[in-house]
């Protein structure tokens, strides 16, 4: 098949896998904590009420920082799915997340302002991460694109398991589940009350939702690279990782900001950086 | 067809209550209540909020802060009244800095009567709520 039907298939496809995602995993956390939880389509209802409320402009930079936001991620994933040169593909998503910090930035209230800093710490610990895992997953296929990688008659996650490791750690982060003072997740009581949306309501707020589903779904196509043989494997892993995560941020609801900012660059470094530096010398 | 009655996003604010009311406010979110079955999320921020759920009566220093509070939500919007205190100024009706219920600031919805309101009747209020926002934006549209 033509990449470019992969690419428009992504743009069309990935917010329903999103949305069905954010519903699986409102039920999973509500039976953590022994509750039945919100129906699976809550996640639809919620972006639908937010499109039918009345927005609120603060200032007129925030809805097409916002609008560039979803389009960026979209195009993040169309492009990734549609072949262009991986590298290129994680520059593109550094960006697509830089103008929510961006739109965040441009508001006058202290929550917002605090919750953009911090949204840019979250940025500066994972995005040099996703630039090196690209690079490694490049290295040990010989190949630039998505399709060349799925092609590619190398395994790779028994190349990159420290890569792999790394990701988990990461994805903690880029799925909005840990670090809880930053996090925009549904729980209640944030700290800082969200602070990145706090001054988005209506479909500004709807926006930024769209915006993680296509997210979610980057990242699904991400765990797809290192399972390269075969896509189901690949969703089955990216199944696997996402029930951790929703482990581990139900158990660990206190961890900080400064903590994973340290944390993942230790962990990058060894696991991923590790994981590379004994490619090169094993050869 | 409206996404309103299904994801009715809650702002709680206690004015001067006893925090007896509140305590009841959080037990719907707990395990045995668990009002997220309903799509409830409790958002601590008024510009996410569709329903203003006030326990307590209206005194001097926080009547700013309620009107604040309304003024910030997008429209549509209900106020929930909950307890003796927030529909009347309750027990604590006669006290010098009570200027009375709720609907002294604010066009109230709807009043969840008990001293304290129970869970039950907090849900009830809620679903009741979740109509007047309904017919707003019916109005509105
Ligand atoms: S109604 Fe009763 S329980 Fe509720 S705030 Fe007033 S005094 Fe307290």
């Amino acid at each position: 098949m033509n990449p470019i039907v992969y690419a428009v298939l992504f743009v069309l496809l990935a917010p329903v896998f999103g949305g069905l995602l954010a519903g699986i995993d409102r039920i999973a956390s509500a039976r953590m904590q022994s509750r039945v939880g919100p129906p699976l389509l809550q996640p639809f209802y919620d972006l639908g009420k937010l499109l039918q409320k009345d927005a609120r402009q603060v200032n007129p930079l925030v809805e097409p920082l916002l609008l560039g936001h979803v389009g960026f991620m979209a195009a993040t994933g169309a492009m990734l799915v549609g072949g262009v040169d991986l590298i290129f593909v994680a520059f593109v998503f550094a960006l697509a997340a830089l103008f929510l910090v961006l739109a965040a930035g441009t508001v006058n209230s202290p929550y917002s302002f605090t919750g953009a800093e911090r949204e840019l710490v979250v940025l500066l610990a994972a995005e040099p991460f996703f630039i090196l895992m690209l690079a490694a997953i490049c290295k040990v296929t010989d190949a630039s694109s998505y399709q060349g990688v799925l092609s590619s008659a190398v395994m790779v996650a028994p190349k990159l398991p420290g890569v792999l490791l790394a990701f988990t750690f990461v994805a903690t982060i880029k799925l909005r589940k840990s670090p809880f003072d930053i996090s925009t997740s549904h729980h209640a009581h944030q700290e800082l009350v969200s602070g990145l949306t706090s001054d988005m309501s209506g479909r500004l707020l709807a926006y930024v939702e769209m915006a993680h589903w296509y997210e979610s779904a980057i990242l699904a196509s991400f765990v797809i690279l290192f399972f390269n043989w075969s896509v189901p494997l690949g969703l089955l892993a990216f199944a696997v990782i996402y029930a951790a995560e929703v482990l581990v941020d139900n158990s660990t609801s206190r961890a900080k900001w400064q903590l994973v900012l340290r944390s993942t660059w230790a962990v990058t470094l060894l696991l991923a950086g590790g994981n590379v530096l004994a490619l090169f010398l094993l050869k | 067809m409206s996404f309103f009655s299904k994801s009715p996003w809650i702002l709680h604010y206690d004015a001067s209550s006893c925090n007896g009311c509140d305590i009841e406010v959080l037990a719907c979110l707990t395990p045995l209540y668990d009002v997220e079955r309903f799509g409830v999320v409790n958002t601590g921020n008024p510009k996410h909020a569709d329903i203003l759920l006030i326990t307590g009566s209206v005194n001097e220093r926080n009547i700013d802060i309620i009107e604040n509070l309304y003024r910030q939500m997008p429209d549509p919007k209900v106020v929930v009244a909950v307890g003796a205190c927030a529909c009347s100024g309750g027990i604590f009706a006669r006290a010098y800095n009570i200027q009375g219920g709720i609907d002294k600031v604010l066009p109230v919805d709807v009043y969840v009567p008990g001293c304290a309101a129970r869970p039950e009747s907090i849900i009830d209020g809620v679903i009741k709520g979740i109509g007047a926002l309904e017919m707003k934006r019916k109005k509105s549209a």
